[in-house]
């Protein structure tokens, strides 16, 4: 056991930042610092996208042969490492992170061909179809049907928090294609067109008073059935499938080091009448609690990494990087409100518009921390609550 | 001992409730997207209702109650989210002026009490954690008047208000509570500029600059140098409030969290049925009536003048910092989806009470206070 970083990793994180010099532009940086959530301004994060996906780098965790880079697992964290240090906006997750590995481990070799490369240079742009507004938590009692007709499946139903359905011209969903038996074992996974004849799209406003997610609305709607991955009634298995990606191919510790250590310059800057925040000792403590914890993290996240390396299955181990990484989240967004004292208390989301020159009033490092923090309270519902990733420990881990 | 509302405070609480009932204002929160002219409407009922003769003595036109009377008003205003600016002008803003000279209060009370006159305090400064001494904004004594330079920040009713009470450094350095003065600013006065902003909770404050702003002595409230302890006081009546609107505020967001977990139903059953949700609950609402007590007991306390007020006072603004953010975020995630919404109030609750956290020192600023204190 050590931790020696070999050579060979030095140069590729030289290789990485110096790319990352060369081609980041102002405009995707300016995008890159007003993110405010776990989805970024979606004209700078698909420029971004191209960019990336010129140089070949835009799906580092895709096998080679479908377009991925080769790298270890160590240069993959590398350089997920350094896109966070340098405030890149993060991709949006629907088609590289989700439908993307799906496909690669379900789909038919048609529909690889078909849509793999349209989602790397972002040509398709993907959101995902599972939420329905009477199955949230339990998904699987969703009830978008989809009957047979022809060669088609004929789909009634709506589906909610459909994050970027309004930008999005391709939705992956489960829908109902057998009303008897177990529910999980009548639901299929579909492809589809979001300009199909009957689709209605309506945006639903957030907190942060930004339409992210939307309801989606089917009224008779005519799907291929060749648009379908995986067997009819076996769309369970691909979304589990899916699900393990959502949840365990994200890693939260370098970019909450990169908050943690804004969040001490910011520190400095606040005067008590006893000197600077950062020397107070009730925000010391707290500061230094979270830093443990966020060490600890990185240290669990390397630890499933290695698993990985090893060809291990990572299993309920993505539900406890799930649960730490989206809570530490959300303190470290509250230590940064709470790190601003009234300053974060003021409103100009206009402000947060990528080229909007908005003047921002106040100090500017202040400008995301309200949003960001109301907007993060979203990470533990998504994605399978943390009530639901504790459910999963507590049976699959412990035997409860 | 004796929590029992008396007949006089039990007819404004339901008078309160009825406007609330009438007038709650989920859906103006929810439209508010942009900075809104004073809603003069409403704030000319308060008036005819003689809300903002609450704290007044009856020499002035007021009804001579004080901050039990306050509490009872806001916290029905906070079950409805009323956003008319009360704290700033009656209770901060009245706090004040009761305190200036009578020239000052022919000037500005009977105005006041009849809704033509508003009022803001506009104590905090960018980059400067928030306690009366750390202010560090300088205003420099020449011959009979004083002169402001500097920037205030987060000035709540900043953008509408009339009349400004500006705190300033007349001596000392930030830390000392000798050295600082009050003064009465005409928001008109040359020299002063203001950018108005909203604030999450979908209200309204400014950034207020000052250049060169004069200010006779006539125009300040208290003696020179000795503006702490009066700041103190108004400023600790002001918290009274804040705290009992956010009691208001955070009992709406208990009550609509259990209702909605006993209507939600998630595997054939209300979410209210499992117990890891009861027991946040449970817990939700063991922080909210500690709140409730902590409220009851600064503002007894200070009624009463008690020695240790104060602490009091600090200790209340500090348990509505930490139970507001449990109570906000359990609502929010036990919500689910929905919680993340503008549609729902829940969403516009947690933002009221997020704000009213950073107002005015939050719950560590407060917690310190207290520790250096002992
Ligand atoms: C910002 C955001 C983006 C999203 N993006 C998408 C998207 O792109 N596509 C998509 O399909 N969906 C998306 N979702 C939906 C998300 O997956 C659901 O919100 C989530 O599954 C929870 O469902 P719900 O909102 O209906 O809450 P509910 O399931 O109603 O849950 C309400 C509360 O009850 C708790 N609860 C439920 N069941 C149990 C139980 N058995 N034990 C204990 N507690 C329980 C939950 O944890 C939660 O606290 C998004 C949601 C958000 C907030
Ligand atoms: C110091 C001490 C003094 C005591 N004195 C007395 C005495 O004078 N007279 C007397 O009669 N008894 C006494 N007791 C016994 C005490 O009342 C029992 O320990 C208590 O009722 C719990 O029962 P148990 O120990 O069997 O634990 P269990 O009931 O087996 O509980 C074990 C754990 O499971 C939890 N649990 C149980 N049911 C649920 C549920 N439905 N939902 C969630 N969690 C649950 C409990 O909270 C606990 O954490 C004493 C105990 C102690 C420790």
């Amino acid at each position: 056991m050590d931790l020696r970083v070999p050579e060979q990793e030095k140069a590729f994180r030289d290789e990485v930042r110096t790319f990352l010099e060369e081609s980041l532009t102002p405009e995707i940086r300016e995008a890159g610092r007003l993110v405010t959530s776990v989805f970024a301004p979606v004209k700078e994060a698909m420029a971004w996208q191209r960019i990336l996906n010129d140089k070949g780098w835009a799906a580092p965790h895709w096998p080679k042969e479908f377009g991925g880079t080769g790298w270890s697992v160590s240069q993959r964290a590398i350089f997920a490492e350094e896109l966070v240090r340098a405030e890149t906006p993060p991709l949006v997750p629907m088609g590289l992170h989700m439908c993307g590995p799906c496909l690669i481990g379900c789909g038919t070799e048609e529909q690889q061909q078909e849509y793999l490369p349209k989602i790397l240079n972002g040509e398709h742009f993907w959101c995902q179809g599972y939420s329905e507004p009477g199955s949230g938590s339990d998904l699987a009692s969703l009830k978008t049907f989809a009957d047979k007709d022809g060669d088609d499946y004929i789909l009634n139903g709506t589906k909610i928090w459909t994050t970027y359905a309004h930008y999005a011209n391709k939705m992956f969903a489960l829908v109902r294609t057998n009303r008897d038996g177990k529910p999980q074992q009548g639901i299929t996974f579909l492809l589809l067109d979001m300009d199909l004849p009957g689709i209605t799209i309506e945006p639903i406003v957030g907190l942060d008073e930004v339409p992210e997610q939307c309801q989606v609305f089917f009224d008779n709607v005519r799907v291929p059935q060749k648009n379908r991955v995986g067997a009819e009634n076996d769309g369970w298995t691909v979304a589990k499938y899916l699900l393990t990606f959502e949840r365990g191919g994200q890693e939260y510790a370098p970019g909450l080091n990169v908050m943690l250590e804004k969040i001490r310059l910011m520190a400095e800057k606040q005067q008590t009448a006893f000197g600077p925040l950062n020397k107070d000792p009730v925000w010391k403590h707290k500061f230094a609690a979270l830093e443990a914890d966020v060490l600890a993290l990185e240290f669990t996240e390397m630890r499933i990494k290695s698993a990985l390396s090893a060809g291990k299955d990572p299993g309920a181990l993505s539900s406890m990087t799930k649960i730490l990484g989206t809570e530490l989240l959300q303190k470290v967004t509250e230590l940064r409100i709470e790190t601003l004292g009234s300053q974060s208390v003021i409103w100009q989301p206009q402000a947060l518009v990528p080229g909007e020159e908005q003047p921002v009033i106040g100090p500017e490092y202040a400008l995301t921390a309200m949003p960001h923090y109301l907007n993060s309270r979203a990470c533990s519902i998504y994605g399978g609550s943390n009530e639901v990733q504790r459910g999963i420990i507590a049976k699959a881990v412990l035997g409860l | 001992m004796n929590f029992q509302l008396s007949e006089e405070q039990q007819m404004l609480a339901d008078s309160a409730k009825r406007f609330v009932r009438d007038n709650s204002d989920v859906e103006t929160h929810r439209r508010n997207k942009k900075l809104m002219p004073l809603d003069a409407a409403t704030w000319q009922q308060f008036a005819d209702l003689g809300w903002l003769a609450v704290p007044f003595e009856e020499e002035h036109g007021g009804l001579g109650m004080g901050p039990l009377e306050t509490m009872v008003l806001l916290e029905a205003l906070g079950e409805g989210l009323i956003m008319a600016p009360y704290i700033a002008t009656v209770v901060l803003g009245g706090g004040f002026l009761r305190q200036a000279s009578a020239a000052q209060q022919a000037e500005t009370i009977p105005a006041l009490l009849e809704g033509k006159l508003q009022v803001a305090f506009a104590a905090e400064e960018y980059e400067r954690v928030f306690t009366l001494e750390n202010t560090a904004m300088v205003a420099d004594l020449k011959g009979n008047e004083a002169i402001l330079n500097g920037t205030k920040s987060c000035v709540m009713n900043g953008d509408q208000a009339d009349l400004l009470v500006v705190l300033a450094r007349t001596a000392g350095k930030p830390g000392d509570q000798d050295g600082l003065s009050l003064f009465l600013v005409d928001v008109n006065a040359p020299g002063v500029e203001r950018v108005p902003h909203r604030t999450v909770d979908g209200r309204q404050g400014a950034e207020i600059r000052f250049n060169q702003v004069k200010v006779a002595e006539a125009a300040r409230i208290g003696a020179l140098h000795g503006g702490y302890a009066i700041a103190r006081q108004v400023l600790h009546e002001g918290l009274l409030a804040l705290s009992a609107e956010s009691v208001g505020s955070l009992s709406v967001l208990l009550n609509e969290t259990v209702e909605y977990s006993k209507t939600r139903k998630q595997f054939g059953m209300p979410i209210g049925k499992f117990q890891v949700l009861q027991f946040r609950m449970a817990d939700m609402f063991i922080a909210m009536e500690q709140t409730r007590s902590l409220l009851l007991a600064a503002t007894l306390k200070t009624v009463e003048g008690h020695d240790d007020a104060a602490m009091a006072v600090h200790a209340m603004k500090a348990q509505l910092g930490r139970a507001g953010r449990n109570i906000a975020q359990e609502a929010i995630q036990i919500h689910g989806g929905m919680g993340m919404t503008d549609e729902l109030g829940v969403g516009h609750y947690v933002k009221r009470v997020t704000g009213v956290d950073g107002l005015f020192g939050n719950a560590d600023v407060h917690l310190m206070a207290i520790a250096r204190s002992a």
